[in-house]
C-alpha cells in the first residue's frame, strides 16, 4: 500500500481518506486503483487526477469509489459505447449496430427503448409489456445460490424500475458437462453439478418465494462453462401506460426504500468486470449479495399501491453500484442534482464507512423520488407493507452530486463530469476460424442415434429443473413450459389481463455451438430461433432482447467475435423488422480454463391476439398430417448430431430471411384460422428430434416419409438431423388441408407423414425402408431419463 | 355484524382473503371467489388487526405463498400470529359456522393452528404436519385427485363421492403425515368421522399409492387435503384457483375448444352456495 497517498482526515468523528492523486505518478494511479478495487484503467484515473486537480483539492475515497462504480463496464459498457478498430474502420457496437436496426425500424408500438431498466412496448387497451434481461455470471461462480437469486431479484426490481407489475421470470443456464471429471478441476473453481443445484435451487427459491412464474428458459451445457457459469435471469412485466412516470424535479425527496444497507455486494459490479482468478472466491464473496426474497415481494406491493395512487415523480432500482448509481443516474436523466445524506441510510450493523454505504449492493432496495406533498402517504403505505422507507435527500437545481455524511462534505461531484469517462477505444480482429467438414459413412441404425441424440444434455428433458420452478402461479399460464405428459413447448404464453384474451407470448433462442464456426451466423440463428419459438406458438409483432457472455473484450480476437455478432443482431433485426428494445453485456468471462464460448441469448416478446388460438407442440388427434415448412438443407456443423460423433464441421445453417419471413406470415394466418392442431419449430437435433418430441408429448404416434422432405441433402442422417433455421414441424387436421395448402402457396412445404394411432415413431428413408421404427415410449426413456426427470 | 348479514340478504358474501408478507396467490384467489358470486377482498393482517374486525366476513380464505418466508416451518409464523391477535374472534367465527379455507400454504396455516384435523376443536398444538417432499425438491407440476368426502365438507358439495377432478401442486412441504405412532388411529377417526376430502390418484382414479409423480409429495395415505369434523374448515395442497379456468388447464390445446372452465371452479361455488343458503 502506498500509505503516503492515504490521507486519513483525523479531524472527523467517521473513517474518511483523501487520495493525494497530484503527488501520484502513473504507477502509482494504477496501484491506487487495485488497492481500491476501483478496476479503473490508466487513462481513467488519469482523468480523474487531472478533475480533481483542476478543483485544487483531492478526491475522498466516497468520490473515487463512486466514480469506480460508474464508469465500470458493468455499468457504463464501455466496450459497447466506446470506439472499434475493426481495420481502418470505426464502429460502436451499440450505436452502429444494435440501437441503429431499432432506430431504423421506427416502430410505433415501441414505448421505451435502451433508455430505461428495461424496455417497454404495447400491449393493447393502454397496458404496455415491460421486457428485462440480466446476466448474472461472476456471482453464479463464486456462490451459486447467491448468485443466481440476487439474479432474479435483480431484474424483477428492473421491471418495478419502470413501474410494471411482474408478471413471468424466464431464465437461461449454461453449466459445463456434468460428468466433468474432478480431477481436471483447478483450484477456485466448482464442479458443475454443485454449480447447477446451486444455481436452479437459487432461481426456484427467489421466483417462486415472490410468486412471479417461471415460465421460460433453456439449460445449455459446453466445456467452456465449467469456468465461466452463464445465468440469464429475465423478468416481464405489466403496466398501465400512463402509470409510467418519470418526471422528477428539484425539490422532490429522495427516498430509499427496502432492505437495509450492508457490506454485502461491495464491489459488484468491478468485480463483474474483470475475469475470474483462483483468488476469487476469497477475496471477491464480498461482492456477491444475500437474497431475502419476502423483503422483495413486500417492496413489490408498497411500489404498486404507491403507483396506484400516482405518488411517485420517478423510480429505479438499486443494483449495480448501489446508491451510488441509483442517485447520480436518476438526477442525471432528470437534469437535476441531487443532495444526499449518507448517515441517514438505515444500516444492517454499525460503523459502515461513508463509501461503503455509498456503493454497498445490499439487494432488495429501491429509490424513489417524491414529490414533498406526497411524501407522508408514501411513508404510510411502506409502513403499512412493514417496509422500511427513509428520505435520504433532495433532487436539486444545478448538475451536481453532493453527499453529506453526519454534516460534512464527504462527495462533491458535476454529473457532466462523471457521465462522460474518457472513451475506450479498442482494436478488433477476426479471422474465420479453419473447419472442416468431415467425411464419414452413414451409421446403420438410425434408431440408436435417434435415442442417442435425444440422451445428449443440451436436448434431453430439463424437466427434473423446470418443476422445481412454479410456472403456475397468478394463474395465467396458458401455454406452459410443459404439457400435461411432460412434452416441451416452444414459447409460453400468459394472459396477463383478467379483462382480456390478449397474450403476452415469450421465447429465446441461443446456438454457442454455432459461434465456434461462425459467429455472424450464430448470432442470426439465435435471433431466428427465437423468433420462430415465438410464432410457433402463435405469436407476432415481435421485440428482441440482447445479453451477450463474452471473454475479455481487451483482447482483439474476442472484440473481433463480438463485432460479427453485432452485425448479424443489425442485418436480422433489420430483416424480420423485430427491433431491439433491451439489452445487457457481461464481457470479461474468463477463468483459468480460459474463455467462455460467447453466448448471445436472443430474448423475443410477442403478442397473441387470442390466446385460446395459441397452439402447443405435441400431436393431437391420429389422421393428421404432419407438414414441414421451409428447406431442409445439408447444414450439420455445430449441430447436435456433429457433437455426438465427435464432430464441429464446417456449414453452419444460414439464415435466409425472407424465405422464413414468408413462411412465418403463411403460419401465423393458418394459426388464426384454426389449420393448425400442433406446431413444432425445427433446431436442434432436426426434424428426429423436433417429431419425437412432439409425439412423445402426446397420446398418439406417427409415420414420416423423408423422402417428401424439400431438401438438396442425399442423406438419411442429413436430413433427419440437419439444423437448417427457417423450419416448422405442422399438424393439420385432414378436413383443413386444402385451406392450409392455399395458404403455404409460395413456400417451401410439403406434406411428409401423419398421425397414428399406435404410440410408436416411424420413419422411411430415401430408399424406402423404414430407418427408424421405435415404441414412444423408448423415446420417452431416452428423452426423460438422462436428467432425472419423471 | 350487521354489515355480513347485509351482505348475504344482498346474496354477496363477503369473503375475507387474508395476507402477510409471502403471501402470493390472493389476486387470483379473489378473482375465483369473485367469478363464483362472493365479494372478495385482500385484507392485510396488520389491517385486519388495526381496523377491521374478522366477523364482517362471511368466510375466511388463506391463500398460498411463503407466508413470512416460510421460517421456522411452512405457516408456522403466520398460525400463531392469527391464533395470539384475534383468537376470540376466531373462536366466534368457527362456532358460527362461518366456512375457513386453507390453500397449500394456506393448509399449512390451518395445521399449524390447530384447526386442521382438530379433531376434537381447536388443538393447542399441530396433530398433524406438512413435511418435506419425499423427492425433497418443489414440484410444480399437475395431479389428478379422488373426492372421497361423503357429504360433510361443505367446500366439495358439488362434487360426488368418487369423483376425479385435477389440478396443480406447487410446493416443496406438503407430504401430509401424522405422528407415525398414532397414524393408524387418526386415519381411522378421519375417515369416520368424514374428514378426508381429497387423496391424489391416477387419471383413472386408482389410489396412486404413494406412487411418484402421482402422489407428489409421499403423503400418507396419499391425502391431498381434510377438513375438520364440522365440515366448514378445510384445506388442501392443490391449488383450485389455478384450475378455475379452462385454458388454465395443461392440456387444453388437445380438446379441440377449450373448456370454459375447470374442476377448481367446483370448490369456490360449493363454499357460497353454502353462504347463500346460510
Amino acid at each position: 500500500m502506498i500509505s503516503s497517498l492515504y490521507l486519513k482526515r483525523e479531524d472527523l468523528p467517521f473513517d474518511l481518506f483523501e487520495l493525494d492523486l497530484s503527488r501520484a505518478d502513473d504507477s502509482q494511479l494504477l496501484q491506487l486503483s487495485r488497492e481500491l478495487g476501483l478496476a479503473l484503467n490508466l487513462e481513467e484515473m488519469r482523468e480523474c487526477k487531472r478533475y480533481f486537480s483542476e478543483r485544487g483539492r483531492n478526491p475522498t475515497d466516497v468520490e473515487l469509489q463512486g466514480i469506480g462504480q460508474t464508469w465500470s463496464e458493468h455499468c457504463y459498457h464501455k466496450t459497447f459505447k466506446g470506439e472499434v478498430l475493426v481495420g481502418r474502420k470505426k464502429v460502436r457496437l451499440f450505436k452502429d449496430y444494435i440501437a441503429r436496426a431499432t432506430e431504423e425500424l421506427s416502430l410505433p408500438w415501441c414505448i421505451s427503448v435502451f433508455e430505461d431498466n428495461a424496455g417497454i412496448v404495447e400491449f393493447e387497451d393502454g397496458y404496455a409489456i415491460a421486457a428485462k434481461v440480466e446476466t448474472h455470471n461472476h456471482p453464479s461462480a463464486i456462490e451459486p445460490f447467491g448468485g443466481a437469486a440476487t439474479g432474479v431479484g435483480g431484474v424483477i426490481r428492473d421491471i418495478l424500475g419502470v413501474w410494471g407489475y411482474p408478471v413471468a421470470n424466464t431464465d437461461v443456464l449454461c453449466f459445463g458437462p456434468l460428468d466433468y471429471d474432478y480431477d481436471r478441476l483447478p483450484r477456485g473453481v466448482k464442479h458443475p453439478k454443485y454449480v447447477m443445484r446451486g444455481v436452479t435451487a437459487g432461481i426456484g427459491c427467489y421466483g417462486n418465494n415472490m410468486g412471479i412464474p417461471t415460465v421460460n428458459g433453456a439449460i445449455y451445457f459446453d466445456e467452456s462453462y465449467v469456468g465461466n457459469v452463464v445465468v440469464y435471469c429475465g423478468c416481464v412485466g405489466i403496466l398501465p401506460i400512463e402509470a409510467y412516470v418519470k418526471d422528477t424535479k428539484p425539490g422532490d425527496v429522495a427516498v430509499l426504500v427496502g432492505g437495509r444497507t450492508g457490506r454485502d455486494g461491495i464491489h459488484g459490479v468491478t468485480f463483474a468486470s474483470a475475469e475470474l482468478t483462483e483468488e476469487s472466491e476469497k477475496v471477491s464473496r464480498p461482492a456477491v449479495q444475500i437474497a431475502d426474497p419476502i423483503e422483495e415481494e413486500k417492496l413489490r406491493r408498497a411500489i404498486l399501491r404507491v403507483r396506484e395512487e400516482r405518488l411517485g415523480s420517478g423510480i429505479t432500482d438499486l443494483g449495480g453500484g448501489g446508491i451510488s448509481c441509483a442517485a447520480c443516474e436518476m438526477a442525471r436523466r432528470s437534469g437535476c442534482g441531487i443532495h444526499v445524506e449518507l448517515d441517514k441510510v438505515p444500516l444492517k450493523y454499525p460503523n459502515m464507512a461513508p463509501w461503503e454505504i455509498w456503493i454497498s449492493e445490499s439487494q432488495e432496495r429501491m429509490f424513489l423520488s417524491v414529490p414533498p406533498e406526497n411524501l407522508r402517504r408514501v411513508l404510510e403505505i411502506f409502513e403499512s407493507e412493514d417496509v422500511e422507507a427513509t428520505p435520504i435527500g433532495r433532487f436539486v437545481e444545478g448538475g451536481k452530486v453532493m453527499v453529506d455524511y453526519l454534516g460534512h462534505r464527504v462527495a462533491d461531484v458535476d454529473l457532466d463530469f462523471l457521465f462522460s469517462p474518457p472513451r475506450v477505444k479498442r482494436r478488433a480482429k477476426w479471422k474465420m476460424p479453419r473447419r472442416v467438414e468431415p467425411e464419414f459413412p452413414q451409421p446403420r441404425r438410425m434408431t440408436r442415434i435417434l435415442l442417442r441424440v435425444l440422451s445428449a444434455p443440451n436436448i434431453a428433458s430439463k424437466e427434473s429443473v423446470i418443476r422445481t420452478y412454479d410456472h403456475e402461479v397468478q394463474g395465467n399460464t396458458v401455454i406452459k413450459p410443459l404439457g400435461r405428459r411432460g412434452g416441451p413447448n416452444d414459447a409460453a404464453v400468459l394472459k396477463p389481463l383478467r379483462s382480456s384474451w390478449r397474450g403476452v407470448v415469450i421465447s429465446c433462442g441461443m446456438n454457442p455451438n454455432y459461434g465456434k464456426i461462425d459467429l455472424y451466423w450464430s448470432a442470426a440463428a439465435g435471433i431466428e430461433e427465437a423468433i420462430r419459438n415465438c410464432v410457433a406458438v402463435g405469436g407476432r409483432r415481435i421485440a428482441l432482447l440482447d445479453n451477450f457472455t463474452w471473454g475479455n473484450p481487451e483482447k482483439p480476437r474476442q472484440l473481433g467475435a463480438l463485432v460479427r455478432a453485432c452485425k448479424a443482431c443489425y442485418d436480422f433485426s433489420k430483416a424480420f423488422g423485430t427491433p431491439f428494445i433491451s439489452g445487457k453485456d457481461s464481457l470479461y468471462n474468463e477463468s483459468p480454463l480460459g474463455p467462455v464460448t460467447p453466448t448471445l441469448l436472443i430474448t423475443a416478446i410477442g403478442i397473441i391476439p387470442d390466446v385460446r388460438r395459441a397452439v402447443s407442440a405435441e400431436v393431437k388427434r391420429p389422421g393428421d398430417s404432419i407438414y414441414v415448412l421451409g428447406k431442409t438443407y445439408q447444414e450439420l456443423g455445430g449441430s447436435e448430431y456433429y457433437r455426438l460423433l465427435g464432430f464441429l464441421g464446417k456449414r453452419v445453417p444460414k439464415v435466409r430471411p425472407d424465405r422464413s419471413r414468408r413462411i412465418m406470415r403463411s403460419l401465423t394466418r393458418a394459426i388464426d384460422l384454426g389449420y393448425v392442431r400442433a406446431c413444432h419449430d425445427l433446431s436442434e437435433g432436426g426434424i428426429g428430434v423436433a417429431i419425437s418430441e412432439m409425439v412423445l408429448g402426446g397420446e398418439w404416434g406417427a409415420e414420416l416419409d423423408l423422402r417428401k422432405v424439400p431438401t438438396e441433402a442425399k442423406r438419411d442422417d442429413f436430413i433427419l438431423f440437419s439444423e437448417s433455421n427457417g423450419r416448422f414441424l405442422v399438424e393439420v387436421p385432414a378436413k383443413a388441408r386444402a385451406k392450409f395448402e392455399r395458404l403455404m402457396r409460395g413456400c417451401t412445404y410439403s406434406k411428409i407423414g401423419e398421425v397414428t394411432e399406435n404410440r410408436r415413431l416411424s420413419i422411411r428413408g430415401l430408399d424406402g425402408k423404414r430407418i427408424i421404427h421405435v415404441e414412444v415410449e423408448a423415446l420417452e426413456n431416452a428423452w426423460r431419463k438422462p436428467l432425472g426427470g419423471s | 355484524m350487521e354489515e355480513a348479514l347485509r351482505g348475504i340478504v344482498m346474496g354477496e358474501p363477503r369473503v375475507c382473503v387474508l395476507r402477510v408478507g409471502g403471501t402470493n396467490c390472493d389476486v387470483e384467489t379473489k378473482e375465483a371467489l369473485h367469478e363464483s358470486g362472493a365479494k372478495a377482498e385482500i385484507v392485510h393482517l396488520n389491517e385486519l388487526v388495526k381496523k377491521g374486525d374478522l366477523l364482517l366476513y362471511d368466510a375466511l380464505v388463506i391463500p398460498g405463498g411463503f407466508s413470512h418466508g416460510d421460517h421456522v416451518r411452512a405457516g408456522a409464523i403466520l398460525g400463531k400470529r392469527i391464533i395470539s391477535v384475534m383468537s376470540r374472534e376466531l373462536e366466534e367465527f368457527i362456532e358460527d359456522r362461518r366456512p375457513i379455507l386453507g390453500i397449500c400454504n394456506g393448509f399449512q396455516v390451518l395445521v399449524e393452528m390447530g384447526l386442521l384435523p382438530g379433531f376434537s376443536g381447536i388443538s393447542d398444538s399441530p396433530e398433524a404436519a406438512l413435511a418435506i417432499n419425499d423427492s425433497a425438491k418443489f414440484e410444480c407440476r399437475w395431479v389428478y385427485l379422488r373426492h372421497e368426502n361423503r357429504g360433510k365438507c361443505i367446500f366439495t358439495r358439488k362434487l360426488e363421492e368418487g369423483e376425479i377432478v385435477s389440478m396443480p401442486v406447487a410446493h416443496s412441504e406438503g407430504k401430509f403425515v401424522f405422528p407415525k405412532e398414532k397414524e393408524k388411529s387418526c386415519l381411522r377417526r378421519l375417515i369416520k368421522s368424514d374428514q378426508l376430502v381429497f387423496r391424489y390418484c391416477d387419471e383413472h382414479g386408482n389410489a396412486a399409492d404413494g406412487r411418484y409423480p402421482e402422489n407428489p409429495n409421499g403423503s400418507f395415505y396419499n391425502i391431498a387435503g381434510i377438513c375438520d369434523p364440522s365440515g366448514t374448515i378445510f384445506g388442501l395442497m392443490p391449488h383450485p384457483e389455478r384450475a378455475y379456468y379452462g385454458i388454465q388447464l395443461p392440456d387444453w390445446t388437445a380438446m379441440g375448444k377449450a373448456p370454459r372452465y375447470a374442476d377448481g371452479k367446483l370448490i369456490f361455488e360449493s363454499m357460497v352456495e353454502y353462504l347463500r343458503g346460510r
